[in-house]
């Protein structure tokens, strides 16, 4: 008997002292999945308890006392409104100094920007269906978004962005296209993403923004494009198109390259033939019709050079031929070749044409190098061809030694 | 002055050695002569490409490297880096070819001849085991540069043995050293090509010589007539200076293609690279490869390229036997039926060859 | 010897043949005696080549070297250690260079940051740069890559 009371008395001092969580045991009991989930969850590794967010008391822990352990007067609330998610999640993750206790990186502004966010405006207007941190963080089962598990972890965001946004039933209250996804999946960036597994590629948290998510104006496009690709947006701030484009009010980046999916420029983006873009504003005549077709040109002419020097270098190696100086000033070559695509974002002939000289001066000379390499080739043969003729004069001194002899016989 | 120095050296040998019955043989050894007696020259020819190939082989052996990772750059080094390595590198390239065709030569001309016949039936054997041993050397050879051409034409070839019924597994992997052609293979095949195969291929070719040394020159029935009127030609200097020229004009030839068919470099072999069109094997092997291609996939309800094996196999132990089987040689006696056979079996083997170029 | 061997007054056929035979011989050791002897370079550049003298960079400084037929980078970093890496960008394969005002690495083309490590940590390079063993031969920088 003062064994049993003893024990008793432990495990309760024990179970409150630890932050016993008996709605979890039982819900674990009952195979709740949202119970069952909290194995992985960031939240129960924090000791952080069921009634924490849900309300209610957490000690009951006998079985058929649930309603005492679920009762309203003790702050339980059941399955919280999906309107009253933010505010709830916001009792910790926007105390500063409560944050602080468990993980000083994580920032506290998470709330503050969702409400900026056009689905925190909708939800404060009263909508049921647009996101808020449950959607996207889930409830039960929350790890670290630095975890490939997370639906938050770059990989998975267009999926769990998509599962709204692609949805047309979903969507079509609110009249905004439903193509994204699949339009991402087929550019560039996603291709990077998923296929490459390139982390560094944007996601729609990257352009959009995650908690503040808002589709972004049009001058904020070309201002988040150029966090990555600074050197186009340089070149494009000093460029005519930049005063041009804010006249018009055109989004900069976009108007040429797309949003969601990003083709992989060709160089045939820039020029006056059918796949070129400039083309679709400029027309015959005008000044920038000849800086197109100039642009265009002076890159053709700079990979043509390059494709012929590297089949005569290639030639001259597939011959045995030591060609490792060519190969080089080939690679410095391309060089100027990327070089000069940048330099289309400056839409002007000068600083690209100089670009491109210096890429056919080195094109030519690694051409000419193989072209003597080849010839060095060509030389070892006539020196052979040559031998060819000593032997034979040996062969007929050897005749010449055979009749000798033969007719003194 | 020098013949007299010469003959200082002779003199101080001879008091040691006692080379009285060498030069009593050299003397007297004459060559027979009658109207074919040019085919006798075919056989030297092939020594000599093989003693090219065994002085261009030692040399490159100096720079070559045998492993995967690093025989083509050594090939690429000899070729580019080190002097005169291109040369070299060329000749023995084309020596290789030219030893082989000789060897065919030579071995056709004695057949023809019906040089094989007895006393001469072990010259046959060891002198068909050499040309296989030939065929072995450039099969192995051809590896060693571990280049895209002769990465892939090494596996079709040990994909062909591997067929062979009952022992083609075994084959397959002996050859391979593993179940694909890896970097293993090559250090294999440069086993057999620098030891194994010059060890065997002395040996016969020693015993080869002697035996001609002991029995003399064999002479076409149709000419024994002919040469028993006369003594024949003395070997020295008469035949020996017609063998040298002989010897230049190969050197010549083999200049000739070196330098008008400088052998490529080519691209380092890639296993995971698709296999480019219009693999080959070396010439040697296209009619057997173009005759396995052309036969249809059944052939009264066999394996088609299995059907071609054996076909193979059995030709092959007939050539290979034709001492034996050809009986009225034995006997001294002309045998019609085995020339046309022989003529069909070369007119087959040339045909095949030109298809297995011509066709896509 | 039998007679017919013995060569009695200087003709034309022996000078003929005399001067082909030792054409011959000579026009074949000459180039086997050359083979024979070692190249300059004693080995293939692939695997490994001298990118530098002992010395020769100070600390937070860079060079490109040839390491065969693709380029190099030898760096020593801000506290004096020297690196060797594949001077070739993940990106767009343009030619990285070491920039001492950042620090570390840097790609020209796309604004493409390495740290001393090699690896990519801002813009487009999705990989980081191959790194080769440095090791020190006497007074050489001896840099050499692993197949």
């Amino acid at each position: 008997m003062m064994r049993a009371g003893l024990t008793f008395l432990l495990m309760t001092f024990a179970g409150v002292a630890l932050g016993q969580d008996n709605c979890l045991d039982c819900h674990r009991e009952l195979e709740d999945p949202a119970a069952l989930a909290m194995s992985e969850d960031v939240h129960a590794q924090a000791s952080v308890s069921c009634a924490d967010c849900h309300g209610g008391d957490r000690t009951i822990e006998t079985e058929g006392d649930y309603q005492l352990a679920m009762d309203p007067n003790k702050g339980f609330i059941g399955v919280p409104d999906p309107g009253d998610i933010p505010q709830l999640c916001g009792r910790c993750h926007s105390d500063a100094s409560y944050m602080h206790r468990f993980d000083p990186n994580l920032s506290v502004d998470q709330v503050a920007q969702y409400w900026t966010s056009v689905h925190g405006q909708r939800l404060r207007e009263g909508a049921t269906d647009v996101a808020q941190c449950a959607s996207c963080h889930h409830a039960h089962g929350i790890v670290s978004a630095k975890d490939p598990r997370s639906p938050v972890y770059p990989t998975r965001i267009p999926e769990t962005c998509g599962a709204c946004h692609a949805d047309p039933e979903h969507m079509a209250a609110y009249g905004i296209p439903t193509d994204q996804l699949s339009e991402y999946r087929a550019g560039v960036h996603g291709r990077a993403l998923f296929d490459r597994g390139d982390l560094g590629a944007p996601t729609c948290n990257s352009c959009h923004g995650n908690h503040g998510a808002a589709p972004p104006g049009v001058t904020s496009v070309s201002l988040v494009c150029g966090t990555c690709h600074g050197v186009q947006k340089e070149l494009f701030a000093a460029s005519p198109h930049q005063e041009a484009f804010d006249a018009i009010d055109e989004p900069e980046c976009e108007s040429c390259h797309g949003n969601h999916n990003i083709e992989a420029p060709t160089d045939d983006f820039v020029g006056v033939g059918d796949e070129a873009i400039c083309m679709t504003c400029h027309g015959e005549g005008e000044p920038a019709y000849g800086v197109a077709a100039t642009v265009h040109e002076e890159i053709s002419n700079l990979k043509g050079a390059m494709a012929a020097a590297r089949e005569v270098v290639d030639r001259a190696a597939r011959a045995g031929m030591e060609v490792s100086e060519a190969d080089l000033g080939l690679i410095d070559a391309n060089q100027t070749l990327v070089e000069s695509r940048n330099l289309v974002h400056a839409f002007a002939v000068e600083p690209l044409r100089e670009k491109v000289e210096e890429g056919l001066a080195l094109a030519t000379t690694a051409r000419e190098m193989g072209v003597a390499a080849l010839a060095e080739v060509d030389y070892r043969r006539k020196g052979l061809a040559l031998s060819v003729f000593f032997i034979l004069l040996l062969a007929v001194g050897l005749y010449l030694k055979i009749r000798q002899i033969e007719e003194r016989e | 002055m020098l013949s007299s120095l010469g003959e200082r050296v002779f003199h101080w040998l001879d008091e040691r050695l006692d080379l009285q019955p060498i030069q009593r043989f050299v003397r007297e050894k004459s060559v027979p002569s009658h109207r074919y007696s040019w085919c006798y020259f075919f056989g030297g020819a092939t020594l000599f490409f093989f003693m090219i190939q065994v002085a261009t082989g030692v040399l490159l052996l100096l720079y070559y490297k045998p492993t995967a990772e690093a025989a083509f750059e050594s090939v690429r080094f000899i070729m580019t880096e080190v002097s005169f390595g291109w040369l070299i590198r060329s000749l023995h390239s084309w020596s290789a070819n030219l030893m082989v065709l000789a060897a065919f030569l030579h071995m056709a001309t004695v057949f023809f001849m019906r040089a094989y016949r007895k006393p001469r039936e072990l010259t046959w054997y060891t002198g068909a085991t050499l040309l296989l041993l030939a065929m072995g050397f450039g099969f192995s050879g051809y590896l060693l540069p571990w280049n895209e051409l002769a990465f892939f034409a090494t596996r079709v070839g040990t994909d062909m043995a591997g067929k062979v019924p009952l022992v083609g597994r075994f084959l397959l992997e002996f050859l391979r050293g593993g179940e694909d052609v890896t970097g293993a293979t090559l250090t294999r095949f440069f086993g057999f090509h620098v030891a194994v195969l010059p060890m065997m291929a002395t040996a016969l070719i020693l015993f080869h010589l002697l035996a001609i040394q002991r029995q003399g020159m064999s002479v076409p029935l149709s000419q024994k007539e002919a040469s028993t009127t006369n003594a024949g030609m003395p070997f020295f200097p008469n035949y020996f200076l017609r063998e040298l020229m002989g010897w230049a004009i190969a050197l010549a030839i083999l200049a000739a293609l070196a330098s008008l068919f400088p052998w490529e470099l080519g691209e380092e072999a890639d296993a995971f690279a698709p296999a480019p069109a219009g693999i080959k094997p070396e010439w040697y092997f296209v009619f057997m490869f173009q005759t396995l291609k052309l036969l249809p996939a059944t052939v009264a309800g066999v394996e088609g390229e299995l059907v071609g094996l054996l076909a193979f196999g059995l030709a092959g132990l007939a050539w290979f036997f034709v001492p034996v089987l050809d009986i009225r040689s034995s006997r001294e006696e002309p045998s019609r039926w085995l020339t046309l056979m022989g003529v069909a079996a070369l007119l087959f083997i040339a045909i095949m060859t030109l298809l297995g170029y011509v066709m896509p | 010897m039998s007679a017919s061997w013995r060569i009695g007054r200087r003709s034309f056929v022996d000078l003929l043949l005399g001067g082909g035979v030792i054409g011959s011989v000579v026009s074949f050791l000459y180039p086997v005696l050359k083979f024979v002897m070692p190249p300059a370079v004693a080995e293939a550049m692939d695997q490994s080549v001298v990118a530098g003298k002992v010395g020769e960079l100070p600390p937070n400084s860079g060079k490109i070297f040839k390491f065969g037929r693709r380029p190099g980078l030898l760096i020593s970093t801000p506290s004096g250690e020297l690196r060797a890496y594949d001077g070739i960008c993940t990106h767009l394969n343009c030619t990285v260079q070491y920039r001492s005002d950042f620090g570390h690495i840097w790609c020209a083309c796309h604004n493409g940051h390495y740290d001393t490590s090699g690896k990519n940590i801002s813009g487009p390079p999705p990989r980081p740069l191959e790194r080769y063993t440095v090791s020190i031969r006497g007074d050489d920088i001896v840099v050499s890559r692993n197949s």
